[in-house]
């Protein structure tokens, strides 16, 4: 009663068996590398409200955004002016300040305070320490140095400082995520 | 398999001999590491850093069983459970300082044995894969002691996490979200804490594992030797119990001096000052180093620091590292001298003691230190001679050379000529 040719019974069964069989692994494997992924409540923590009134031209405070270092920084007018100056073609990571402030709220450069090389804080954002040499923030891990702007102008990081998500919600309380 | 003469296990009580008609596994430790096993006669002290690394990963197990007694893998208290198991619980200061400069000895023992190979050209057929499987154990215990480097949750611990996760953010386009992934967040905190204490408490029995296959692997061709001169006869050989199971046993006596003088007298001397302060994710150490182990590894990855073409140079960083260890992959196909021992090699012998072990030393020493010049230039010349020598010197190096004349056995080799010594029974000398 065997068949010669074409799809025998048998076949057809094994074929049936080991698919199920995969789709099934598929479906245990995804939970299994899914439950490593960040967790509703680490989720949950990811947005910050900072108020930023006591914040003088020229002083910057350290937030916590993620669990990570947050830059907020009030530019002096030279420093603004400092920023501008620049060529942005000559830059590894070409952005204007404009394109990393809010639009009239240029002296407010907010930024994450992760190197973006491998992920040191960068000094700078404290009372008395160094801001590098060009005068923005300083990495010690590797000597990356970033300018008024937060831009990577020396050193081995890849990327300028990274501008998170946030938006004014009065003039002086700033949400970040 | 094993050579013609290798004596046979004859269990002498009966019991044994039930046993081994039930479950065979006296007869397979009889086989492997006793007087079953024919090694050859000449090995000399190098060869006892195999028998030493499998003393090591048992002494790791044992140590950090206890010490998963007294930990707690929460960020809130995980610095605080491994000063308490220092100073309140019994023996406890010994246990974690065992564990802690017992990963710094399994390191030392480690290196020893794969420099071992690489000058005796332990890699070579037919023992491709006990070299394969031995990258395999090394790059496990690089995982396991990265992750147990970061449970204590004092500063290096947790800056290390980050700078070593944030390497797999260098991967284009999935290095994010897999950073995310392997950290269970945005950074280092409790998610990671806890999946590296469950990874690390696993990854030893993983490697014990590859252990058990790397020398089963070994038992195959049997054991290399200085010559590098496979065994002809039984002369060439000796049973691995007593002589060799003697030999190892002195000098674990030996490697226990060493080990005694860094547990009791110099118990932080390896690890970092900086990791007796709690974890601070708002600030960073002012020099973040890696254990120093890792040393050559790291100097590596920061000796990129140009884009090279469209690759930028902190990926490169990253596949220069890995590449440094993967490179050991393709070893007994780059290397293809049919002469295994450095000892017949004039050539190759330069450069392994004049190129690959001062390039070693120099990231060694360069990994350790800050990342300013001239540090990084001199890291960037050995690891350009590092990957040189793997990829150019050593292809080059076995078509050109002429080696120098093998002896006919080795027991030749020990005992000259003469045709008695050439006669002699094993053992007998």
């Amino acid at each position: 009663m065997a068949e010669t040719e074409g799809v025998r019974r048998r076949d057809f069964i094994n074929i049936a068996a080991v698919s199920a069989a995969g789709i099934a692994g598929v479906g245990v494997v995804i939970p299994l590398v899914s439950q490593m992924s960040a967790s509703a409540d680490v989720l949950a923590a990811s947005s910050t409200e900072i108020d930023i009134s006591a914040i003088q031209p020229g002083q910057a405070i350290k937030a916590v955004f993620r669990k990570q270092p947050v830059f907020v920084r009030n530019l002096t007018p030279k420093e603004i002016e400092e920023a501008n100056a620049v060529d942005t073609a000559s830059l590894r990571d070409p952005q204007t300040l404009a394109e990393r402030t809010k639009e009239g709220k240029e002296n407010w450069l907010i930024t994450m305070g992760v190197c973006t090389h491998l992920g040191c804080v960068p000094l700078g954002a404290g009372e008395g320490e160094i801001k590098g040499e060009f005068g923005g923030y300083f990495c010690p891990c590797h000597g990356s140095a970033y300018d008024t702007a937060a831009r990577i102008r020396k050193g081995p990081a890849p990327k300028n400082l990274e501008v998170p998500e946030y938006a004014f919600t009065t003039d002086t309380v700033v949400q970040i995520g | 398999m094993s050579f013609p003469w290798a004596n046979e296990y004859k269990p002498s009580h009966p019991f044994m001999q039930w046993m081994d008609d039930r479950l065979p596994l006296p007869r397979l430790v009889f086989n492997s590491v006793g007087a079953g096993y024919p090694v050859p006669r000449n090995l000399n002290y190098f060869w006892n850093f195999g028998f030493l690394a499998a003393l090591c990963l048992i002494v790791q197990i044992v140590t950090g069983i206890v010490m998963a007694m007294h930990y707690a893998a929460n960020t809130a208290v995980a610095f605080d459970t491994i000063e308490m198991t220092v100073r309140d619980v019994n023996w406890g200061w010994m246990m974690r300082y065992a564990h802690a400069n017992g990963a710094s000895m399994f390191f030392i023992v480690i290196y020893v044995h794969i420099f071992r190979g690489f000058y005796y050209g332990s890699y070579k057929a037919p023992r491709e894969m006990v070299w394969l499987l031995g990258v395999v154990i090394f790059l496990l215990m690089m995982a396991t002691a990265f992750m147990g480097y970061v449970l204590p949750w004092g500063q290096m611990s947790f800056w290390g996490a980050k700078v070593i996760t944030g390497l797999f953010g260098a991967i284009p386009f999935v290095g994010e979200p897999l950073q995310q992934w392997l950290l269970g967040g945005f950074a280092p905190d409790n998610a990671a804490l806890n999946r590296f204490f469950s990874l690390h408490y696993l990854l030893p029995f993983v490697i014990l594992g590859v252990v058990i296959l790397h020398i089963w692997a070994l038992h195959i061709p049997g054991s290399s030797n200085p010559t590098g001169v496979e065994v002809k006869a039984e002369s060439d050989t000796v049973p691995f119990y007593p002589y060799y199971v003697a030999k190892d046993g002195w000098f674990i006596g030996v490697f226990a001096i060493v080990f005694s003088l860094m547990l009791f007298y110099f118990p932080n001397s390896l690890g970092h000052p900086d990791n007796y302060i709690p974890a601070n994710p708002m600030s960073t150490p002012a020099h973040i180093v890696p254990e120093w182990y890792f040393w050559p590894f790291y100097a590596i990855l920061r000796a990129f620091t140009q884009d090279f073409f469209f690759i930028p140079a902190k990926l490169m960083g990253v596949l220069a590292m890995f590449g440094a260890i993967l490179v050991w992959f393709f070893l007994p196909w780059l290397d293809k001298s049919p002469v295994r021992s450095g000892s017949y090699r004039p050539l190759y012998k330069k450069f392994f003691w004049f190129g690959l072990i001062p390039a070693m030393a120099v990231l060694f020493y360069c990994g350790g230190a800050a990342a300013a010049e001239p540090y990084v230039m001199i890291s960037q010349l050995a690891a350009l001679y590092y990957f040189a020598h793997f990829l150019i010197v050593l292809p080059i190096v076995s078509a050109i050379e002429k080696p120098l004349p093998l002896p006919y056995s080795i027991t030749e080799s020990v005992l000259g000529t003469d045709e008695a010594a050439q006669l002699a029974p094993s053992g007998s000398v």
